[in-house]
């Protein structure tokens, strides 16, 4: 939730950046989203689309790396990958589990000249 | 295996990513690294406002849950019963009006209620300038009772020491597999309302054990801020919490 101000974020962080580098125009966008940082990927294509940009970014494409999730088991220590917070380990079956992968939300990098 | 999607904003498909699209391409675009996370604004409010409370040994407490589960009832009831053992501040946050502060005022706490208009949860910055407002003591405990809602506080840390998810038994014992984030990202969980217990269909141990799934840290308190039942134990915690500091 809240792409319309995450987006608002992730143009200030680009333009912030894009100024301190001296670039004229941003073409593109590199975002690490991972698939349980609670951001919905569409949602956040569309509020890109539909918020007004400073002419340095008007063309900029977003690129989304998206992050799976991956969770290490505490009990027996597997590594496994997940789709939510609520799978549990399936080599020992137990709920006791750090999700280590899939939370990110960032601004990895941009295209610049 | 990372999926790369490109979204442009003069077309209004996606890009799956092994799709090429051509653009006009300077050779002297460069690629520059910048690695910030985006809710990093708040995030290092949030830090900010935990040293000011490390800094005067205040005991930060961010409260969350559906609208209606008994937040501010059991902060009345907290607040009438220990207020002569500890200094309670409290923050309200709902869209609209001052119900809930006037609530905690007669209590016996100093308290400032925001009032979000549309927003639908409580930031950094907000709680930044409301304790400034509120002038918090050294040595107290500063409960901040967030927007009702399961959802969007999620994301917004606070600065708290504490984030405690309240659901009461009226709300379906599998709220936290509806809601996996907020109770992933909590500390405590307070089943309210055990009073009403004989009247819905709930099971406190299936609820435990839903919200176990989701965060095997959880400690859990079941309690009734109506009827005082189970509510020695969430003091007790309270106190020593508080102590440690």
């Amino acid at each position: 939730m809240h792409e319309f101000s995450i987006t608002l974020n992730i143009l200030n962080i680009v333009e912030e950046n894009a100024k301190k580098l001296n670039a004229k125009i941003v073409h593109e966008i590199e975002m690490d989203i991972g698939v349980l940082s609670g951001v919905d990927y569409e949602a956040l294509e569309f509020a890109m689309q539909h918020t007004k940009k400073s002419e340095m970014l008007e063309n900029a494409v977003l690129v989304i790396n998206k992050i799976p999730a991956k969770a290490r088991c505490k009990s027996c220590d597997f590594e496994f990958g997940i789709d939510d917070f609520y799978t549990p380990c399936p080599e020992c079956e137990k709920y006791h589990h750090d999700i280590i992968q899939g939370t990110e939300l960032k601004v990895k990098a941009i295209k610049i000249d | 295996m990372i999926e790369k999607t490109k979204i442009n904003k003069t077309h209004s498909h996606v890009h799956e990513k092994d799709q090429h699209h051509t653009h006009d391409d300077h050779s002297h675009n460069r690629v520059v690294q910048i690695e910030q996370d985006v809710l990093n604004t708040n995030n290092l409010l949030a830090q900010k406002n935990k040293g000011y409370f490390e800094a005067k040994n205040i005991l930060a407490l961010n409260v969350v849950s559906s609208p209606g589960s008994g937040k501010t009832t059991l902060l009345e009831k907290t607040i009438r019963e220990l207020k002569n053992e500890i200094s309670f501040f409290v923050i309200e946050g709902d869209q609209q009006t001052m119900n809930d502060a006037n609530r905690i005022s007669a209590a016996g706490s100093p308290v400032i209620q925001i009032n979000t208009g549309n927003g639908c949860h409580l930031d950094a910055d907000m709680i930044n300038k409301a304790v400034k407002k509120l002038d918090v003591s050294n040595n107290s405990v500063l409960v901040i009772e967030n927007v009702g809602n399961l959802v969007c506080p999620s994301l917004f840390h606070l600065g708290e020491d504490f984030r405690v998810v309240v659901i009461s038994v009226t709300e379906g014992d599998d709220k936290p597999l509806k809601y996996p984030n907020m109770f992933h990202t909590s500390d405590v969980c307070i089943i309210n309302k055990i009073d009403l217990l004989p009247y819905v269909d709930f099971s406190v141990e299936k609820a435990k054990e839903f919200a176990m799934q989701v965060n095997h840290h959880l400690q859990f308190f079941e309690l009734s801020a109506k009827t005082g039942e189970g509510m020695d134990q969430w003091y007790d915690w309270l106190k020593q919490k508080r102590s440690k500091l």
